[in-house]
């Protein structure tokens, strides 16, 4: 049977739509997918994801641990708080999943990582922990929420206390700090300000219904891939996975190539690099009416045939987006095989929406 | 609840068919239909000419989610689309059973196993136990 979150019962009680997602019974939808996009994009929306796997990395080698396990610069953790978005490759360059690290303290950093893919990194983080002495704690003691929109972060900033509340604000983009027992960091996956917050699990039902209570708007997984998407934000397991690497994957910022730091998959994305990658993640935008999934096939005039990896209908731009892998050559206009159909489309630059507004032409 | 107008004619996959006065048949999806598919966001109907057997796919409704397959439920020919739902696809979920309609067709043959509002009733209710 699928696992519950802590916030199973509010789900329920809000005739929330349950599905199954990476072996947890999670909301799908309260009620119009739309409007809880659009909520997120104007206001202010809340997301459970307690799936998410927290995991404590604790000891003096931890900074050492990362470098070998984490592609992104682990020199860039100057300042406590700090949070790097990047992935856990192996020897392959291949993506095990994709994970945002927080720098707690020398001592102390603490990963988010996939629901879908908890026992295989647990495991990897595990195997290669020991040997620095670093130990791995899974914290399935806490609960987690996403709070977001453009009056996310003065929602929750009223859920502390004075000295709490201007310690929140005051965090920058990307950054997270404890405060009075909880874990608020500037982070998300909506494209829009706000925090995500990790707190105790027997705390997160009253936080969630003060936050409903205050306007903020209950929004289910649904919502949560449409943001994503027109936030050009990957999805593991559609937009990348063990057998794409970084590169492949739009994902070459997150990775230290330019540093010396010797991580797990360093030589094969080198060697990659190199030779030149013969495919590339790039946006689409339909240019006719209809809707872009995954799977879909990608006809690049000139430069061969690419797959659409994740594609929706974008409820901002009101017209139809999506991520493709296509030949790494392929710019410009291309088509869309969907049904017997061949649609136009054409490669853009992610993101689509950025803070409420659309970056594209 | 959803809404199972006593004046029409269902099938088991959830379109629904009203019979005009002048013969030819109005068909569409049912408000439970609409309700599980959630928000539609795009609407393919069918083009005037085009002749359909029934049980065929010949209209397809995207929600945010999926796309799914429209069947026909009667054989015929195609007189109209609804040309309105291609800018306002919504439509399907504000008002499923009206200006939400898909397509009007010309019978050719008198289509069987076609449901009452009472049987489609029980049907969605079981669906929903």
């Amino acid at each position: 049977m699928a696992r519950r979150t802590p916030l199973f019962a509010v789900h329920e009680r809000a005739g929330a739509r349950m599905v199954e997602f990476g072996g947890w019974d999670m909301p799908l939808q309260y009620g119009s997918v739309l409007a809880e996009h659009h909520a997120v994009r104007r206001s202010a929306g809340v997301f459970d994801v307690s799936h998410m796997c927290i995991v404590d990395l604790d000891g003096a080698g931890v900074r050492a641990l990362l470098r070998k396990i984490f592609a992104n610069d682990v020199s860039k953790f100057t300042t406590p708080g700090k949070a790097l978005y990047g992935c856990l490759l192996n020897a392959h360059g291949g993506v095990i999943d994709d994970l945002i690290v927080y720098y707690r303290n020398e001592q102390s950093f603490r990963a988010v990582v996939n629901a879908a893919t908890r026992a295989k990194d647990l495991e990897w983080i595990g195997r290669h922990a020991a040997s620095f002495g670093v130990t791995v704690v899974e914290r399935s003691d806490l609960a987690m929420i996403a709070v977001q929109g453009p009056e996310a972060r003065a929602r929750v900033a009223a859920r502390l206390d004075a000295r709490g509340a201007e310690r929140a604000l005051a965090l920058s983009a990307f950054c997270g700090a404890d405060i009075d027992g909880w874990f608020v960091a500037r982070t998300g996956y909506t494209g829009e300000d706000g925090f995500e917050v990790m707190l105790p699990a027997d705390q997160v039902q009253s936080l969630w219904q003060d936050l409903v209570a205050a306007g903020v708007v209950p929004c289910g997984l649904g919502a949560r891939d449409t943001l994503r998407l027109e936030a050009g934000l990957n999805l593991y397991g559609s937009d990348m996975d063990e057998h794409t690497s970084p590169l492949e994957a739009g994902l070459a910022w997150t990775v230290a190539l330019k540093s010396d730091q010797a991580f797990i998959g360093r030589e094969a994305l080198e060697a990659q690099r190199a030779r030149g990658i013969e495919r590339k993640l790039v946006g689409l935008v339909l240019q006719e009416r209809g809707v872009l999934r995954a799977h879909q096939r990608v006809i690049a005039p000139d430069h061969g045939e690419g797959e659409v990896t994740s594609g929706t209908f974008s409820p901002t731009l009101n017209r139809s987006i999506a991520f493709a892998r296509v030949p790494a050559g392929a710019d410009g206009a291309v088509q869309v095989q969907v049904r017997e159909r061949l649609l136009d489309a054409r490669i853009v630059k992610p993101p689509f929406v950025r803070h409420g507004k659309s970056c594209i032409d | 609840m959803s809404k199972v107008p006593s004046d029409l004619k269902y099938t088991r996959t959830h379109e629904w068919l009203r019979t005009l006065p002048d013969g030819s048949v109005e068909v569409g999806i049912t408000d439970h239909a609409q309700h599980a598919l959630g928000d539609l966001v795009f609407v393919e109907v069918p083009e005037a000419g085009r002749t359909v057997a029934q049980g065929e796919p010949f209209a397809v409704v995207e929600s945010v989610k999926a796309a799914s397959d429209v069947y026909a439920p009667v054989s015929g020919e195609v007189i109209a689309g609804n040309p309105a739902l291609a800018g306002a696809p919504e439509t399907l979920n504000t008002d499923p059973y009206g200006a939400g309609w898909l397509a009007r067709l010309r019978v050719h043959t008198a289509p069987g196993a076609l449901l009452s509002a009472a049987e489609y009733g029980r049907l969605t209710t079981e669906e929903t136990d």
